[in-house]
């Protein structure tokens, strides 16, 4: 519902929170609106945006900042929007010292993410060749519930994706070796033990590599056309040159395998927060100190599934590959099918920054949230540093996509963090009782988009209009300095679970 | 006896959330594994070919309701089935034991109408209660 600016924004507890305006684009709600509170909320949001959000946002937003170790900010970016836990896009980061790792601050799919593989087909080669190259796709990648993929692997091998990612996939043919280069943590981050890892989330995982899953998980053929390219230089230096240029993206992340992990560190906290006198507001918020015995244990195990899901991105590319090649009758290598970045946007990490003239170490919780880092910044791959980190967003089946950079900006104000998505304003339900999934699926075909769904009632879930627009929360964190946009994609072909 | 479930519509934006309640916890806990598996298919198209033995215990009631539709979930994922028949017994012995049948079949996307797969229960809002009139509920956040 909408309010008035400067109002207090009511809660479901019934006292109303005070939000103080810092910029056209920073909200924020001072630690005295709720007890407990130990830094302020922030809500990065355009007017517009900020008027839209749900109640529950502020809630738990503040909800994060009452946790032990918080540094700065408990922070929401524009495609906020009520979650468990944490809303999706929040941020926190905590002192590797006194702070807590909270899997409520990261998600059940751990390294939920996306990746973006650029062609050098256009729009023209690959029009009369779409429902063909659709159905190659679907095939090739399965989608929905208890999907299972091609890759065949023992446990001993699963142990080794991971703690290797995508190097496992490309020591199996799985992917190119220049691959490895444009993921974000060269796809496989260090520190992960597969002694943490429960049976029940190797079994729920060992047959799910090279899956999509359901809900908002999609595989997308795209289109950057001269108009909707913002920097030309830089649009060119991320291997996008325009003139109706396909492009492919993937939305997926760790599968049963990380939701596993989640739920079973979940119990573990759960208990451990009584061990540490550790209170929360939100049972989902269970929480651990990051250097107790059980929080490094839930980080390694983590990491574990953040490598699954690098590998799992991987392997859905290799697939594409071949799909494009089968259908195209020539060699992926020459149509260009080259990834242009893959990024986590479930994750907690290790970072460093200059805080008062000084490196400090944090642990970083993105729940819904892309890492922006500027350029120069040691993690961004060389072949980018000089621009900053391509950061991509996902938006609605409908209404399209952005490619973006990270700022620097970015690592001064929100721990080089930005949007993630479009961010959903209706609930599934709602979405289900307005929109019939026969009905939008000919919507679609009719805006120039086919769609192959395993379901039609969760293809109705993902209708555009039960999301925020895209372009409004892309334009805040650009006006914002947070993220720069480079190119907005449009969607021609869509494939989901 | 009462045994149902009803979905709680806006609850959540992008998960599931519903009720499930019983005259017994056993019965509540049937009513919240049907609610979870009507979420992710159409359970009416399901047959109960293949019998699974689910046994848990836990000290606490809620705890135990978690880790029932957990162990559904990872089911779920590793055998490639999908569940419509379920008897709980419940017992208390100091601590809760949970012994349960389950039937279902292979997960077939041509005849079971599939919906939004189950990643996991959250404790958003997770609740379990025994309300004065004996009735027991529980409320059931699945992160989808």
């Amino acid at each position: 519902m909408a309010r008035s600016l400067g109002e207090p924004i009511p809660q479901k507890s019934g006292k109303a929170m005070k939000v103080d305006k810092i910029t056209d684009w920073i909200w924020e709600i001072p630690p005295s609106e709720k007890t407990g509170m130990l830094v302020p909320a922030r809500i990065y949001a355009s007017e517009k945006l900020l008027k839209e959000m749900d109640e529950g946002v502020v809630d738990q937003i503040t909800n994060v900042a009452c946790l032990p170790g918080i540094y700065k900010y408990a922070l929401c970016m524009p495609d906020g929007h009520w979650g468990y836990g944490f809303p999706i896009g929040g941020v926190a980061a905590f002192s590797t010292h006194d702070g807590v790792i909270s899997p409520g601050g990261i998600g059940f799919d751990i390294n939920c993410g996306m990746r973006l593989i650029r062609t050098d087909l256009t729009l023209a080669d690959v029009q009369p060749r779409l429902r063909d190259l659709l159905n190659v796709l679907f095939n090739k990648v399965p989608a929905g519930v208890g999907a299972k993929g091609f890759v065949k692997i023992d446990r001993k091998e699963m142990a080794e994706v991971m703690t290797g990612g995508v190097n496992w996939c490309i020591k199996k043919g799985y992917g190119w070796y220049q691959d490895r280069d444009r993921i974000e943590g060269g796809g496989c981050l260090p520190g992960g033990d597969p002694s943490n890892v429960s049976s029940h989330a190797v079994e729920r995982g060992i047959g799910q590599l090279g899956t999509l899953g359901s809900g908002n998980h999609y595989l997308e053929i795209q289109v950057a056309s001269n108009e909707n390219i913002f920097d030309e230089k830089l649009a060119r230096a991320l291997g996008i040159f325009g003139r109706d240029q396909v492009v492919v993206m993937v939305h997926c992340g760790s599968r049963g395998f990380g939701h596993q992990i989640a739920t079973d560190y979940l119990r573990v906290f759960d208990s451990a927060m009584k061990k540490y006198g550790i209170t929360v507001r939100d049972r989902q918020l269970g929480c651990a100190p990051f250097s107790s015995p059980e929080g490094r244990a839930y980080y390694s195990a983590m990491i574990c599934a953040a490598n699954m899901a690098f590998a799992n991105r991987q392997v859905i590319t290799h697939r594409i590959r071949e799909a494009f090649s089968q259908i195209f009758n020539e060699d992926a290598e020459r149509l260009g099918l080259e990834t242009i970045y893959d990024v986590a946007h479930n994750v907690a990490k290790v970072e460093t920054y200059e805080i008062d003239g000084k490196p400090r170490e944090l642990l970083v919780h993105r729940k819904g949230s892309t890492r922006s880092f500027g350029p120069s910044r040691s993690e961004v791959p060389t072949l980018y540093r000089d621009w900053g980190q391509p950061v991509i967003v996902g938006g609605s089946m409908e209404t399209g996509s952005y490619l973006c950079l990270g700022t620097q900006k970015a690592e001064a104000e929100t721990f080089g963090s930005t949007m993630h998505g479009s961010g959903r304003t209706m609930s599934r339900h709602a979405a289900k009782r307005m929109i019939r999934g026969t009905d939008l699926q000919r919507r679609m075909e009719a805006h120039g988009i086919l769609v192959k769904a395993v379901s039609m009632s969760g293809l109705a879930e993902e209708a555009g209009s039960a999301y925020k627009d895209i372009s409004e929360v892309v334009d805040t964190m650009d006006a914002a300095g947070i993220s720069k946009k480079i190119v907005r994609l449009k969607p021609i072909g869509n494939i989901k679970g | 006896m009462t045994q149902a479930y009803t979905f709680l519509e806006d609850t959540v934006l992008s998960d599931l959330a519903f009720e499930a309640k019983g005259d017994s916890p056993g019965e509540m806990f049937q009513a919240a594994a049907r609610a979870l598996f009507e979420g992710m298919a159409n359970t009416r198209r399901l047959r109960p070919r293949i019998r699974k033995e689910i046994r848990l215990k836990n000290t606490e009631i809620d705890q135990l309701l978690y880790d029932w539709l957990s162990e559904l979930i990872y089911l779920k994922d590793k055998e490639g089935l999908l569940f419509c028949d379920f008897s709980v017994q419940l017992t208390r012995n100091g601590e809760w034991n949970l012994l349960a049948a389950v039937r279902g079949e292979r997960i077939d996307p041509k005849r079971h109408s599939l919906r939004a797969d189950a990643k996991a229960v959250t404790y958003h809002q997770f609740e379990v209660v025994q309300t004065e009139t004996g009735e027991w509920k529980a409320r059931v956040v699945v992160d989808i």
